[in-house]
C-alpha cells in the first residue's frame, strides 16, 4: 500500500520494522519526530534522554549488551555526542547502532549552520544519505545491516527538507512478533571495549582497514548507482539535493550516492569517463567535491554552487546558467521579485511565563546572557533583553567568566529547566566549586517548550507515557552548595523584581527558579483582558512587553480577545489602571 | 495524467496551513499522482508565518516548487498571500482568505498592512489571477475561525477534476474526528461559494 510520510515518519516505521529495540534521544529540530513516531510503535523501548551524549552512551550500551539500539538528535546535538561517537567507532558494539543525524540548512530553527558530513570522515565511520521517504524508511535496515556486519556504529544524514517533506512510502508486512529471551552473559573483552591507550592502539589499525572495506562495499552496494545519461555532464548528488538537480537537469549522467562517506572512487572515475566534465552539486561543505579531486578528477562545484544555506531547484537552475552550464532564457519577461512586506517573526506567546522574567530584565537594563530555547525570543524586539546567546548550557559558564573580568552593567544568566538538565549542572557546580559571585535564572516552564513539549524530568512522565519522579531544580541548586536559591512564580510580579535585585546585589553564587508552565502544554484560558482607553494615557509599557493581541490605536491600545489568554501581566505593569483584570482568580497584581 | 499540479499555501502558525495542505497531499494519492509536499515547522508556533509546498504530477523529484511555476496559492492571511509572488506561474490562481493578522510591527505602528489593492496589485502583477474569498467570514459562521481553511479548500476543488468524493473522504479521514462533520460543512459551504 502507498502511505505519504515525512522523512521522519519514514525513519520510525523503518526503524520499527528493522526490528530496533532501544531507542534515545534529545530532542531538537528537525530530528525530533523521528522518536515521537516511534514510540507509538509496539515492542520498541523509546526515551528522551537528558542530553545527546547521554542518548549515545545509552544506544552504545543497548548495542553492547546485544541489541539493535538507534539514537537521533540534530547537527549541533552531534556535537554534544561526539566524545562518544569516538570511542565507539574504536570499540564497536556486540549489536547494531544507528544514528540519525538531521542537519539544518539556512538554519530553519538552528543557532548555527554545519554540514556533518565532516563527522563521518572525523570519526572514521560509515554515512547513508537517503534523498525521499521511501529512501528513509529502507536505510534505517540497511544502516543496522552495515553496522552488524562491518562492527561499526552507522549515521545516516537527514536534513530539514527530507525530515519535513513528505513523499510516498510503501507499506510492508508488520515485522514478527519479538520474543523475549534469556538475557545472556556480558560478553567480557577488554582489549575491544576498555579504551585505554594499549588497547586503543590496537583498535586505531582495525577502524582503518574497516573503512577500506567499506569503500570496497560502497562501489557495489544499490545505495550507489550510476543513471546513465547524455554525455555533458556528470552530476554526483545525494539526498533531496539530488530531487532538485533531477528537475533542473533531467536528462544528465548521475551518480547517485545513498552512502556518503566513504565514497565509491571506482564508480566516480567511471562516472569521469562518461561525460565532459563532473559537477558536484551538494549544500553547504564541499565534502564529496574535494574527494573527488584527490582522486585527480577536476570536479565543479563550490565554484558554481553556495557553500551557505539551502538549495532549491530556481538557486540550482539560476546557478548553472551563470556558469554556462544550462541556456540563458532568452527574451522572457524579468523575473518577480519578492515584495517587501512586514516580516512575522517569531515571539514570545500571548501568556508566556518567560516575559515578565525578560521585562524585569529590561527594566533592570541588566546585562542576559542567555541559552537556547523559546526564552531566546527575549532578545527580539520589544524586550531586547538578551546580550549574548550561543549553545545550549553555555549561559552559566558565559556569565561566571564574564564576572571575573567584570563590567559595569548588572549580569545575569538565564537558562531554560530542559537546558538546564541538558548542560546547566556541571557549569552550576563550577560556579559554586569556584567561589563565583554570578546569578542564575532558571525559566522553569516543565518542558522544552521550543521543541513541541516533549516530556522531561520537570514534566512527570517520560516519553513511553509512565509516571516519573519531578527532578526539582532548586534542590539540585542547593545539593551543589548554593544557599541563596528562590522559587518564584513570574506573574507575581513584584517579588520577581525585588528577588532580581537582590540576588544581583547578593555576593554569592545564586540561583532563581521562575517556574511557571509553559501556556501551550498548559492549554488553559482566562477570559482576554479589556483596554479602558479614557483611562489610558498612551505611555506604551504594555506595548514595550511583546505580547502580540496587544494593538496601538488611536488614543490607545486595544487588545485581541481571540489571541489574548487572559494572564493578565499588562495589567500588573499598567500604571493607569486602564487595562483590567479578568473576573476570574489567578494571578496576583 | 500528463499534467502536473503545484499548490503553495501561506499562513500564520495556528491557522490549520499544515493540515490542509495534507489534506491536498492526500487527494492527490488517492487520485495516483506522485506526491511530495514540504514546509518548515519549528518556531511557526510562536505566531510566525507558515509555508507549505504541495506537488501532483506523474513524477515529482523535488518536494519545493520552482520559482515562477506555481499553479495555485492559497492564502490563509492576506498578508501572506502577498509574501510568494514570485512563485507563482503566469495564468496562476490565488485565493486569498478575506482575513488579517496583524505582525507585531503593525501592531507597534511601526509599518502598515497592505491594503486590499496593494496585495492585490503584487500578484496580478506576477500574472495571477486573484479570487477573494469570504473563508473567514464563513468559519465564524459555522462558529470555529479554524474552519477558514477547509472553505479555501472547497472553493479550490472546483478548480480541479478530481471528484469532489475525493476531497471530503480526505477532509473526513484527516481532521480531528470531533470536528469531521463542521469541516465537511465548511467545505460544502466552499464549493457553493465557488459555484454561485
Ligand atoms: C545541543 C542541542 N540540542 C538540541 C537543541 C534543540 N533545542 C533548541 S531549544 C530546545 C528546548 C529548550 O527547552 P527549555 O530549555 O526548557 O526552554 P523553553 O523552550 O521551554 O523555553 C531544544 C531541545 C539545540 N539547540 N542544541
Amino acid at each position: 500500500m502507498k502511505k505519504i510520510m515525512t522523512g521522519n515518519e519514514a525513519f520510525a516505521y523503518g526503524a520499527y520494522l528493522a526490528g530496533i529495540d532501544v531507542a534515545a534521544a534529545y530532542p531538537g529540530t528537525p530530528s525530533t519526530e523521528i522518536l515521537e513516531n516511534l514510540s507509538k510503535y509496539p515492542g520498541v523501548y523509546t526515551e528522551w534522554t537528558t542530553n545527546e551524549k547521554v542518548a549515545l552512551d545509552v544506544g552504545a550500551g543497548a548495542a553492547y549488551a546485544g541489541g539493535r539500539a538507534l539514537v537521533t538528535m540534530k547537527h549541533v546535538g552531534m556535537n554534544v555526542a561526539a566524545d562518544s561517537l569516538f570511542y565507539l567507532s574504536h570499540t564497536g558494539m556486540k549489536g547494531g547502532l544507528v544514528i540519525i543525524n538531521a542537519d539544518d540548512p539556512a538554519m530553519h530553527s538552528s543557532q548555527n549552520e554545519q554540514d556533518n558530513r565532516q563527522y563521518a570522515r572525523f570519526a572514521k565511520l560509515p554515512m547513508l544519505e537517503p534523498s525521499d521517504s521511501e529512501e528513509a524508511k529502507k536505510s534505517v535496515r540497511t544502516a543496522l545491516e552495515i553496522s552488524e556486519s562491518f562492527d561499526t556504529p552507522v549515521i545516516i544524514r537527514t536534513t530539514t527538507r527530507l525530515s519535513h517533506s513528505l513523499s510516498i512510502v510503501e507499506t510492508e508486512a508488520e515485522p514478527a512478533p519479538k520474543v523475549k529471551s534469556e538475557p545472556a552473559a556480558y560478553e567480557r573483552n577488554p582489549t575491544k571495549y576498555v579504551m585505554m591507550p594499549a588497547s586503543a592502539r590496537k583498535r586505531h589499525p582495525v577502524m582503518e582497514e574497516r573503512l577500506i572495506r567499506l569503500a570496497e562495499f560502497a562501489e557495489t552496494s544499490a545505495l550507489n548507482r550510476i543513471e546513465p545519461g547524455d554525455d555533458e555532464i556528470g552530476i554526483i548528488a545525494s539526498g533531496v539535493v539530488y530531487q532538485y538537480a533531477k528537475e533542473v537537469f533531467p536528462n544528465a549522467t548521475y551518480l547517485k550516492l545513498g552512502m556518503v562517506y566513504p565514497l565509491p572512487a571506482g564508480l566516480i572515475r567511471e562516472l569521469a569517463g562518461r561525460v565532459k566534465q563532473v559537477v558536484v552539486i551538494e549544500e553547504l561543505d564541499p565534502f564529496i567535491e574535494e574527494q573527488v579531486r584527490i582522486l585527480g578528477i577536476p570536479a565543479r562545484g563550490k565554484d558554481i554552487f553556495p557553500i551557505v544555506g539551502e538549495f532549491n531547484p530556481g538557486l540550482i537552475r539560476r546557478c548553472a546558467r551563470s556558469a554556462g552550464l544550462l541556456p540563458r532564457p532568452t527574451g522572457q519577461a524579468p523575473a518577480v521579485t519578492a515584495p517587501q512586506l512586514p516580516a512575522r517573526p517569531p515571539m514570545l506567546c500571548p501568556g508566556c511565563g518567560h516575559r515578565a522574567v525578560f521585562y524585569a530584565l529590561q527594566r533592570l537594563n541588566a546585562a542576559v546572557f542567555g541559552d537556547i530555547g523559546c526564552y531566546a525570543l527575549g532578545g527580539t524586539p520589544p524586550l531586547n533583553a538578551m546580550h549574548a546567546q550561543g549553545c545550549m548550557g553555555a549561559s552559566i559558564g558565559l556569565v561566571h567568566g564574564i564576572d571575573l573580568v567584570g563590567v559595569k552593567d548588572r549580569t545575569v544568566g538565564v537558562i531554560g529547566d530542559s537546558t538546564f538538565f541538558h548542560s546547566g549542572l556541571a557549569p552550576l557546580i563550577n560556579l559554586r566549586y569556584n567561589n563565583g559571585t554570578s546569578t542564575v535564572i532558571v525559566l522553569d516552564n516543565r518542558v522544552p517548550a521550543m521543541t513541541g513539549h516533549q516530556p522531561n524530568p520537570s514534566t512527570g512522565n517520560t516519553l513511553m507515557g509512565v509516571e516519573a519522579p519531578v527532578v526539582k531544580i532548586d534542590e539540585l541548586a542547593r545539593g551543589a552548595g548554593l544557599t541563596k536559591v528562590d522559587v518564584v512564580n513570574p506573574y507575581d510580579f513584584k517579588h520577581v523584581m525585588d528577588t532580581i535585585k537582590d540576588h544581583i546585589k547578593s555576593n554569592e553564587p545564586s540561583l532563581i527558579v521562575a517556574q511557571y508552565p509553559c501556556v501551550l502544554y498548559k492549554r488553559e484560558r482566562n477570559q482576554p483582558m479589556t483596554v479602558d482607553v479614557e483611562k489610558c494615557n498612551e505611555c506604551g509599557n504594555c506595548l514595550r512587553i511583546g505580547c502580540s493581541p496587544i494593538t496601538k490605536i488611536e488614543g490607545g491600545v486595544t487588545i485581541n480577545s481571540g489571541l489574548c489568554i487572559g494572564c493578565g501581566f499588562c495589567a500588573t505593569i499598567c500604571n493607569q489602571g486602564a487595562i483590567s483584570l479578568p473576573a476570574q482568580e489567578g494571578v496576583t497584581a | 495524467m500528463k499534467k502536473k499540479f503545484d499548490f503553495l499555501f501561506a499562513g500564520v502558525g495556528g491557522q490549520g496551513t499544515i493540515l490542509a495542505s495534507n489534506i491536498v497531499s492526500e487527494v492527490g494519492v488517492r487520485c495516483g499522482y506522485d506526491v511530495k509536499k514540504s514546509e518548515v515547522h519549528g518556531m511557526s508556533q510562536r505566531g510566525g508565518a507558515v509555508e507549505s509546498h504541495v506537488r501532483w504530477a506523474e513524477r515529482v523529484y523535488s518536494p519545493l516548487i520552482e520559482e515562477g511555476t506555481a499553479d495555485f496559492l492559497l492564502g490563509f492571511e492576506m498578508l501572506e498571500s502577498a509574501r510568494w509572488p514570485h512563485y507563482l506561474a503566469p495564468g496562476s490562481l490565488v485565493l486569498v482568505n478575506n482575513h488579517r493578522v496583524m505582525p507585531p510591527s503593525v501592531n507597534l505602528g511601526q509599518e502598515q498592512y497592505p491594503t486590499e489593492k496593494e496585495i492585490e496589485s503584487i500578484l496580478t502583477a506576477a500574472g495571477a489571477e486573484v479570487l477573494w474569498v469570504e473563508g473567514a467570514a464563513k468559519a465564524d459562521e459555522l462558529g470555529n475561525q479554524a474552519l477558514a481553511g477547509v472553505v479555501l479548500l472547497g472553493v479550490l476543488s472546483t478548480k480541479l477534476t478530481e471528484p469532489a468524493e475525493v476531497w471530503e473522504q480526505a477532509v473526513a479521514d484527516l481532521v480531528p474526528a470531533k470536528f469531521k462533520e463542521l469541516n465537511i460543512q465548511a467545505f460544502r459551504a466552499g464549493r457553493e461559494m465557488a459555484e454561485k
